[in-house]
């Protein structure tokens, strides 16, 4: 068994990496010809920076666009990050200095409550997709699954924490898991729930550069957030375009 | 006035259900010969148009990282889905953005992405929102990507800032090079690269039109205000939307662009060569004909030696003016430093009311209440000035320094948020009245309401299409086709010359003959 689930996490965290990396590849090195940022725009280096961090983190234009996306959306990332960081103390091994910075109430508190408000956020992002006529138009199956699939992850790992707490199940998956790191395969835990949350997370992770979840790497590369506005100032001729200027 | 009905304006503003279809039937012309030789594009619908079709798609990813990015980055959120003013008005689910995109964007997911290949091998390519490319989808994007006007609204509301624009251009693309291009803008484009302006205006008809304006010009204020055309040597090359030689209102805002040059005392020229400002090829999304067009601005620069470039109004070509223009036809290091190149005419008016070099009598436009209408692509793809957003403040620092009476419309419909005319984007044509119309409805909408709450008789704008546009579809909602204005009309009408005033009119008139 942890033979399999060892060689899946692997396989998994490969097509991660490798996928992730060459979808940024190819978005790093395709030109982008013209000037299209949405102005007004920022017209220095900095102003795009400080445009790209209201975007990432507060979602700016989602604000401006709709209220109840944002709430529902922006929640579920917080949460995410949340519970992000509750999971850091299952990778670092316990004798590293940053080890308390993680392992430690308020991160794991915030982390615990997060699911349920990733649980709550998600809802809202499913709630929408099925009533509201216009989203419910625009949705393939696939989003639906997404949703669901992502929901699952959340409701496995609430039910853990919550409802069916298994301590000697925790200790084992922080084993099960440095030992992946450390190439020294362990056990992996003794806990249904548990190995149901590592499987959906692992579809989560194949799945991920291969979908739309690209929209996190994607938006650091959407020229008309990120580039700056200054056409007239400076010329700004893309490698394929400066071809056609030689034939001219 | 048509077989279709004109959507009815309410008091505020509601997100209507969708109905699917409503749209579905909206095709402008296709182009034939001989429109497309010129462009360098097939005559008819070509027999391996499939494949060439997915081939382009795919050349188009890898030139233009908007087009790849937004293809794979969408979530489906639907933060856009009320946002498109064709959306508004014709209730059309495939106009809202993100449906508009998913018609590329499904034949993009089924050749280019494995989820849409592994699906599609199962024989289940829609559950990843995948599809077969045939030519129900061809013509499906024929329809709806010639009822997108590349006004820039979803993007700005969009969370990842994808632009339908950049979809829309690449579809139309697609289009024209297995031979489905659209009439309108093909015919144009060629006019341009054969005669120099958007309407085919030859230099003997131009400079016609001209002499024309001048004598016109001269018996109202009594001062010989020149239209130059062909000068060598001049200061400035006016280049504008070839509408602003004859068309109402335009043409009134040409006249106040020479009066302004007038007062300013700044020698500047037509060029019959580079006539029009308007640029279609971005409208096609066809990089090599834009630049085509674009060049022949930079040949009558030098050729007529000037040293500065201004553009009338006109909000695509704003946008490739400014945007683009030095990309596509640049550097103008052969100009006047010490000027941006291009310069928008209103940041010309502008500097100069600013310097008090201009006399105004405000109430030569007491008769009317002003209110301004934002050009799509003036207000989301380019800037007036030096700090972010000019382009939204320089025209109503001009208007408001030439009239009394001057009132916004509700914040979201202006500005960035902007409600676009629903002519721009190469859907000016009158095979497309039904999309023109309906589109227009959410700005109509706007227009009534500061026209009964604050008594606005008319609507200025900067922009050649949005004010044909007007002209054409303001009557449909019970305004009349003269409530659109120029905002150089304005400045025309309060300017106060006095510069060869009487005496010095004399020589002025042989300086203009040796000329």
């Amino acid at each position: 068994m942890h033979v399999l689930f060892g060689i899946l996490f692997y396989a998994a965290f490969l097509l991660l990496v490798v996928g992730l990396f060459v979808k940024i590849k190819q978005y790093a090195q395709t030109p982008a010809p013209l000037k299209i940022p949405t102005t007004p725009a920022p017209v220095t280096k900095l102003g795009v920076v400080w445009r790209m961090i209201t975007e990432v983190v507060l979602f700016n234009s989602l604000w401006k666009s709709n209220k109840w996306i944002w709430i529902f959306g922006w929640l579920f990332h917080l949460a995410l990050l949340l519970a992000f960081f509750r999971h850091l103390r299952y990778v670092v091994p316990s004798d590293w200095f940053i080890y308390p910075l993680i392992n430690n109430w308020l991160v794991l508190t915030a982390g615990k409550y997060g699911g349920w408000i990733m649980l709550f956020g998600l809802t809202g992002l499913f709630g929408r997709r099925l009533l509201v006529d216009r989203v419910r138009y625009i949705s393939s199956p696939s989003d639906f699954a997404m949703l669901l699939l992502i929901m699952s992850i959340a409701v496995t790992g609430v039910l853990v924490s919550f409802v069916f707490k298994d301590a000697s199940a925790v200790i084992q998956l922080k084993a099960f898991v440095i030992g992946l790191i450390t190439v020294n395969w362990q056990p992996v835990p003794d806990n249904g729930l548990i190995i149901t949350h590592l499987s959906l997370v692992l579809t989560l992770m194949v799945i991920f550069p291969v979908s739309k979840l690209l929209h996190a790497p994607g938006v650091f590369f959407s020229p008309s957030r990120n580039q700056v506005d200054n056409p007239r100032e400076q010329r700004h001729v893309a490698p394929w375009a400066r071809k056609l200027e030689s034939g001219n | 006035m048509a077989d279709f009905e004109t959507p009815e304006l309410k008091e505020y503003s509601v997100i209507p259900k969708y109905k699917d279809g409503t749209m579905g039937h909206s095709r402008p012309f296709v182009s034939r010969a001989p429109f497309n030789e010129a462009l360098g594009y097939p005559d008819e619908l070509i027999d391996d148009w499939k494949e060439k079709a997915i081939e382009k798609m795919g050349e188009l990813q890898s030139k233009y990282r908007s087009v790849q990015v937004y293809l794979d980055i969408c979530v489906k959120c639907g933060a856009c889905t009320d946002k498109c003013h064709y959306y508004l008005g014709t209730q059309d689910p495939k106009n809202m953005p993100v449906a508009r995109q998913d018609l590329y964007r499904q034949v993009y997911r089924r050749y280019f992405t494995f989820a849409g290949k592994f699906f599609g091998k199962l024989g289940i390519p829609g559950f990843v929102g995948a599809k077969e490319l045939d030519k129900e989808v061809l013509d499906d994007w024929y329809s709806y990507f010639h009822q997108c006007s590349e006004c820039r609204r979803c993007s700005v509301y969009c969370p990842y800032g994808i632009d339908t624009a950049e979809i829309t251009m690449a579809a139309r693309e697609v289009l024209a090079v297995v031979g489905m291009g659209q009439k309108y803008s093909n015919e144009i484009i060629g006019k341009v690269f054969k005669i120099g302006n958007n309407l085919g205006l030859p230099e003997p008809a131009l400079a016609d039109t001209l002499e024309g304006l001048e004598e016109e010009v001269e018996e109202d204020t009594g001062v010989a205000v020149k239209f130059p055309l062909d000068v060598k040597g001049a200061e400035i090359l006016l280049v504008t939307p070839s509408a602003d030689f004859f068309a109402e209102p335009h043409v009134d805002g040409l006249i106040g662009y020479a009066k302004v040059f007038h007062e300013a005392e700044v020698s500047w020229t037509i060029s019959s060569y580079a006539s029009e400002a308007a640029n279609f090829g971005m409208f096609i999304g066809s990089y090599e004909n834009m630049r085509r067009v674009a060049m022949r601005i930079r040949e009558a620069a030098l050729e007529l030696g000037v040293k500065r470039i201004v553009f009338g109004e006109c909000g695509h070509a704003w946008r490739v003016a400014y945007s683009f223009l030095n990309t596509l036809a640049g550097p103008f290091d052969f100009l006047d430093p010490r000027y941006p190149v291009p310069q928008h005419i209103c940041e010309f008016t502008n500097d100069l009311i600013k310097e008090n070099k201009l006399k105004f009598d405000k109430s030569e436009n007491d008769h009317m209440t002003l209110t301004f209408h934002d050009s799509c692509n003036v207000a989301r793809a380019s800037r007036m000035g030096s700090e972010p957003g000019g382009q939204l403040k320089i025209p109503r620092e001009v208007i408001k320094a030439v009239c009394n009476n001057f009132y916004d419309m509700e914040p979201d419909t202006i500005g960035e948020g902007t409600y676009c005319c629903g002519g721009g984007g190469g859907i000016l044509t009158d095979d497309l009245i039904e999309i023109r119309v309906k589109g227009a409805m959410p700005r109509m909408q706007a227009l009534k309401h500061v026209v009964e709450e604050n008594g606005v008789t008319h609507m200025a704008a900067i922009c050649a299409i949005c004010k044909s546009q007007f002209t054409k579809v303001l009557p449909y909602y019970g305004f009349t086709m003269d409530q659109i204005v120029s905002v150089h009309q304005l400045v025309s009408s309060a300017l106060i010359l006095t510069k060869g005033v009487k005496e010095e009119a004399a020589t002025e008139e042989n300086a203009a003959e040796t000329g």
